[in-house]
């Protein structure tokens, strides 16, 4: 590494471009937004952001996003585990499909879900008989959010299970231990930091979704209404102050996630070396 | 040591377990579980797309794309698409040049900020130009007086897209460009090569599978991006509709025939999705048989 020395040409202009392009695109909307919201008094941001009807669309957002998430980590991880540690027809084809909700547009995701859980649908048919409603209800926002947040697990974990070393899990095994205990004991504590990194990835994801969303659930206040559509519906009744007060409130979190998935990574990185 | 006799050793049947794998019974049902997820979760949806689009008919189908407020949304979203998926990939490889090939404090944070529109909810993407542009915004009165149109118009929908793509190329080159060095730039420019030559015939080549797969999934995020686009887009039906507000139009229409439609508009979207996995995955089979030759060659020489 030559870092006192290095020869490269091009690192001021390349990094002038850089952030001048992040400045006027990113940074300077962004920084507008929190100055607008910093001319309200305390007061008045703190009443626009808890509303009853926002904090029941914080409480459906946080709620329905942790569920899709729990759920991703736990099928997430089996099947990266299906495809990094088995052989069977069709894997690299299943592997391709995992990148399906990272490609298909999230309005058409929403589209397919709700007519798919609909009464008439071809999973509706069979479960809104037995009282499963996964359209127009809150299981239906969960439903969603499980779709579009399905790739992180798994993509966070199956580089870490390629590299992990079956030497230790044969050591396990020959000292006795079932391949349960094994797993328990030796395979999941070397997981647990990538299988969190997905988690806090999809959770994430699931707390700014809208597209998918507002086609499948029946976006009504107070129950099936997430905090991104509440900001939109705000937005058309002209209630600008009370729009972005929940959108700093959304903003703050998602740089928390933000930092929290960055300390993670280093984590992982530092768990696997 | 009289433990270890009663201990039978197994050796054939041991041989195929090597201690660390699970039974075949155990590992039959984990990947039937594993595929029925797949199934329901991914293969279904799409599958249903399908399906739907062509519920009345082939003719119907394309009826329906012919329409013109179809075909405008259509063509809103590849202007769009056109220009801003190439000013992200020019954004990418500066980024990634300064990033992959410098030394410098707060690299980190550079990273994270450009990363930044891939945590901030689509809404919130699209909300944050209005208070710029919008009526009420800062610079609402000056562009009402030149009769400047941005939200509710094209300008504003290409600066939303614009925002929510920005990470993609970025994210796939930087990493791709550290890993890949400056030994062959540093050759380069010590043969005489100017600092664009050495990009040009040096960097790009090497890189410029990770820069087709960023441009890939930066294309499909920028046709398919709804929250963003909605906020700042009026969905006039004919002049700011792109293809899945379209399709939101359309499904929110009472007829069951504009329910039709609206998921014949949406199979564009997930061919389009489907041209982006097949690309994808041919991209990541060519890498990875580009590395395993690399390899070949090495235990070869060595």
């Amino acid at each position: 590494m030559s870092q006192h020395f290095n020869a490269m040409p091009g690192f001021r202009r390349t990094m002038g471009f850089t952030l001048f392009y992040l400045g006027v695109l990113v940074l300077l909307p962004i920084g507008g937004m929190i100055f607008k919201v910093f001319q309200l008094s305390w007061g008045d941001f703190w009443a626009h952001a808890t509303t009853p009807r926002a904090l029941a669309a914080y409480r459906l957002s946080f709620g329905a996003s942790f569920l899709a998430a729990f759920v991703n980590a736990i099928f997430g991880t089996l099947l990266a585990w299906v495809l990094v540690r088995y052989s069977f027809p069709g894997k690299r084809f299943v592997d391709a499909l995992v990148d399906i909700p990272f490609a298909l547009p999230t309005a058409v995701a929403g589209l397919t879900l709700a007519n798919l859980f609909s009464p008439n649908g071809w999973l509706g048919q069979f479960l809104v008989p037995l009282g499963i409603k996964g359209a127009y209800s809150q299981l239906a926002v969960v439903l969603a959010l499980i779709f579009v947040s399905l790739p992180f697990v798994v993509r966070t974990l199956q580089p870490v299970l390629e590299q992990m070393e079956r030497e230790v899990e044969e050591a396990a095994a020959t000292l006795g231990a079932s391949r349960f205990r094994t797993f328990i004991s030796v395979v999941a504590p070397s997981l647990l930091p990538a299988v969190l990194t997905g988690f806090v990835l999809s959770f994430a994801r699931a707390l700014g979704e809208y597209g998918s969303v507002i086609f499948i659930s029946s976006n009504m206040q107070y129950k099936t209404e997430i905090a991104p559509l509440l900001i939109v519906s705000l937005l058309e009744q002209f209630e600008y102050s009370a729009a972005m007060s929940i959108a700093v409130v959304l903003l703050v979190i998602s740089i928390l996630l933000l930092a929290a998935i960055n300390l993670l990574e280093r984590w992982v990185s530092h768990f696997h070396r | 040591m009289a433990g270890l006799t009663t201990r039978p050793l197994r050796g054939d049947t041991a041989k195929s377990q090597r201690g660390s794998e699970e039974t075949p019974f155990i590992k039959w049902l984990l990947i039937c579980i594993a595929l029925g997820f797949v199934g329901v979760f991914l293969v279904l949806p799409l599958i249903n797309v399908f399906y739907q689009a062509f519920h009345n008919g082939i003719g119907f189908y394309f009826e329906s794309l012919r329409e013109p407020d179809t075909l405008s949304a259509i063509q809103l979203t590849l202007v769009i698409t056109l220009i801003a998926v190439p000013m992200n990939a020019f954004f990418g490889m500066a980024a990634a040049w300064a990033v992959a090939k410098f030394e410098f404090r707060g690299k980190a944070l550079l990273i994270t900020l450009i990363d930044l529109p891939f945590a901030v909810s689509p809404v919130v993407a699209g909300l944050v130009f209005v208070v710029w542009f919008g009526r009420q915004g800062f610079l609402g009165n000056w562009l009402d007086a030149h009769d400047i149109h941005i939200i509710f118009a094209l300008p504003g929908m290409l600066l939303a897209t614009t925002f929510v793509t920005v990470p993609f190329v970025a994210r796939e080159l930087i990493p791709l460009m550290q890993a890949n060095g400056t030994d062959q730039e540093q050759a380069a420019l010590t043969l005489g090569a100017n600092g664009w030559q050495t990009f040009w015939y040096v960097t790009l080549p090497s890189s410029k599978w990770g820069l087709i797969y960023g441009i890939i999934l930066c294309n499909a995020r920028a046709m398919g991006e709804f929250g963003a686009v909605s906020v700042v887009s009026g969905a006039i039906a004919g002049q700011t509709e792109t293809i899945p507000l379209r399709v939101d139009k359309l499904f929110h229409s009472a007829t069951s025939a504009a329910g039709v439609a609206s998921f014949a508009v949406a199979s564009l979207l997930a061919l389009l999705a489907l041209l982006t996995l097949v690309i994808k995955s041919y991209l990541e089979w060519r890498t990875e048989r580009a590395y395993a030759l690399a390899q070949r060659s090495e235990s070869n020489s060595a």
